[in-house]
């Protein structure tokens, strides 16, 4: 059972390659159009230094990025699903925060705190992905049923009580969803800001420097790394969700 | 009589909504004697729900008093305990763990070792027995409503407040759970207000009926029961029962605002 829990995905990685493989093989494209497969251990072989030093940068910027995220995430999320005051007045702020790309943003935090390479990038990581973090929690709160509250309630529970006993337990597995998103978009976050900031540090500067020197493998062989850095933390949540949350799992059947 | 357990003095209550206030509560006098269970029952939506809060002390009523053991209620007391239509079971705890939450933030004098000891008694009580460590998930219906009447009772409430606990179960169950609650009174008397729908639910349970008129609500008719000893199912079909269902219906349809002679047809 768990062994074909780890099989069958590598298996269907193998097929992804061999079709991608055989996609540029069919069409004769030069590796200057689109790398392959194969293409790609000569380019981790070349620059592993470079992969090892920069892949780390962008893997500790973005699971900082994301701490924050998670922190500030679930602070906004309290304060939301608790107040209904606080709720009317601070959704159209965040949706309307949220709808700005963040591509744009990029520009403007790189001109106001110039230079501070590794706190703009967190700080991109943590916008663009406490979003959902926020908005589950506050719907996880505020639609506690309000006889979870009573039971405890009339025993003299205090709110706190409450929060620790039954509001925050029972938020986990939609908190655990909303972290799955947010981890592959605080990925995004931290190359947006890698790829357009002049200090050539994290995979997104590799990818850029790539670019800039026409080593499509190299490109490819970014993306690729990235890939796996985010299923590596994918995975994480998935083990934190199991440990935490894994009463709300329903055996199939 | 000694003094009432509970007791409800001209209760008045209205609540605030856009259209202006909506009262539920008119004038409601209710008593209950230590040991009593009263069953009260009413058309829908007519504040039956809004009773099992003042009682509990989640709320305040407008005007009028509520008195638990002599003593004004003025906010939730730890001498209450609570059982719903939902058996609003934690799903992250066993059913054990879940039975045992009241002994959490009530202070008691039992030690862990007897507060486990208490659960899982009254959970074989109820016939939950081999169930301690299951998730509320894996049981049925019944079987949730079971675990959250121990959940109830353990902390050995004064007045434990059933608002339609079976409300959402099949016949058959239903019936069985009668009979549980019957076993479980034998065992650990409580005293008991017991909304419900169900008028042979209300006669089967219960030693007094308290009919509530259409909202707002006062008190509209009460009648003690008179079903004494071991009561079985089959009390149900006695003549005596047909009678006291027949009354009930007809004070329902009253206060449903129709009057029972247009109602028989």
């Amino acid at each position: 059972m768990s062994l074909q829990k780890i099989l069958v995905p590598i298996a269907a990685m193998i097929v992804f390659g061999l079709l991608w493989e055989l996609l540029v093989w069919a069409n004769g494209w030069p590796n200057y159009v689109m790398a392959s497969p194969s293409d790609l251990p000569p380019a981790y072989a070349k620059y592993w230094n470079l992969f090892l030093v920069m892949g780390w940068q962008t893997l500790w910027r973005t699971v900082v990025g994301l701490v924050v995220a998670i922190i500030f995430g679930v602070l906004v999320g309290m304060v939301m699903g608790f107040s209904r005051v606080m709720r009317d007045a601070l959704y159209p702020l965040l949706v309307g925060f949220n709808a700005v790309p963040k591509a744009t943003v990029v520009p403007i935090v790189a001109l106001l705190f110039v230079g501070a390479h590794d706190f703009n990038t967190v700080l991109i990581a943590f916008m663009i992905s406490f979003f959902p973090i926020a908005v589950s929690v506050s719907i996880g709160l505020s639609t506690l049923e309000p006889e979870y509250r009573d039971i405890l309630r009339s025993l003299g529970a205090s709110q706190t009580t409450i929060f620790w006993k039954i509001a925050l337990p029972k938020t986990l597995p939609e908190f655990f969803g909303a972290l799955k998103v947010a981890v592959t978009l605080a990925f995004i976050g931290t190359n947006l800001m890698e790829i357009v900031s002049p200090h050539g540090r994290g995979l997104g500067a590799l990818f850029d420097s790539g670019k800039t020197n026409s080593d499509y493998p190299l490109m490819f062989a970014v993306l690729i790394a990235l890939a796996l850095m985010g299923i590596l933390l994918y995975y994480v949540v998935v083990a934190l969700e199991k440990v935490f949350a894994g009463w709300a799992e329903r055996t199939p059947g | 009589m000694s003094q009432p357990l509970i007791e409800i003095k001209g209760v008045r209550h209205a609540y605030k909504t856009q259209a202006g206030p909506l009262p539920v509560l008119d004038g409601l006098e209710l008593s209950v004697p230590e040991g009593g269970f009263v069953a009260v029952v009413g058309p829908s939506g007519c504040g039956k729900s809004t009773l099992t809060r003042l009682v509990a002390g989640l709320m305040k009523p407008d005007e009028g008093e509520v008195w638990l053991h002599g003593e004004r209620v003025k906010g939730p007391r730890s001498t209450v305990g609570m059982a719903f239509q939902n058996p609003v079971l934690l799903e992250w705890r066993t059913i054990l763990q879940n039975v045992m939450l009241p002994l959490e933030i009530v202070s008691t004098k039992m030690n862990k070792r007897e507060q486990e000891d208490r659960a899982r008694h009254l959970l074989a009580l109820v016939g939950l027995e081999g169930f301690e460590d299951k998730r509320p998930s894996e049981l049925s219906g019944g079987m949730r409503q079971r675990a959250s009447l121990c959940r109830a009772i353990v902390h050995k409430p004064e007045v434990l407040i059933l608002d339609e606990p079976f409300g959402a179960l099949d016949a058959f169950t239903r019936e069985d759970l009668w009979q549980t609650m019957h076993k479980v009174k034998a065992e650990e008397p409580f005293t008991g207000v017991l909304i419900t729908h169900d008028l042979r639910e209300s006669i089967f349970l219960a030693d007094q009926v308290v009919v509530l008129s259409g909202r707002p609500a006062r008190t509209q008719y009460v009648m003690d029961v008179h079903l004494t000893g071991d009561r079985d199912i089959e009390h149900l079909y006695t003549p005596e029962s047909a009678e006291a269902l027949n009354v009930l219906r007809h004070q329902i349809q009253i206060a449903q605002g129709r009057s029972p002679a247009e109602a028989v047809q």
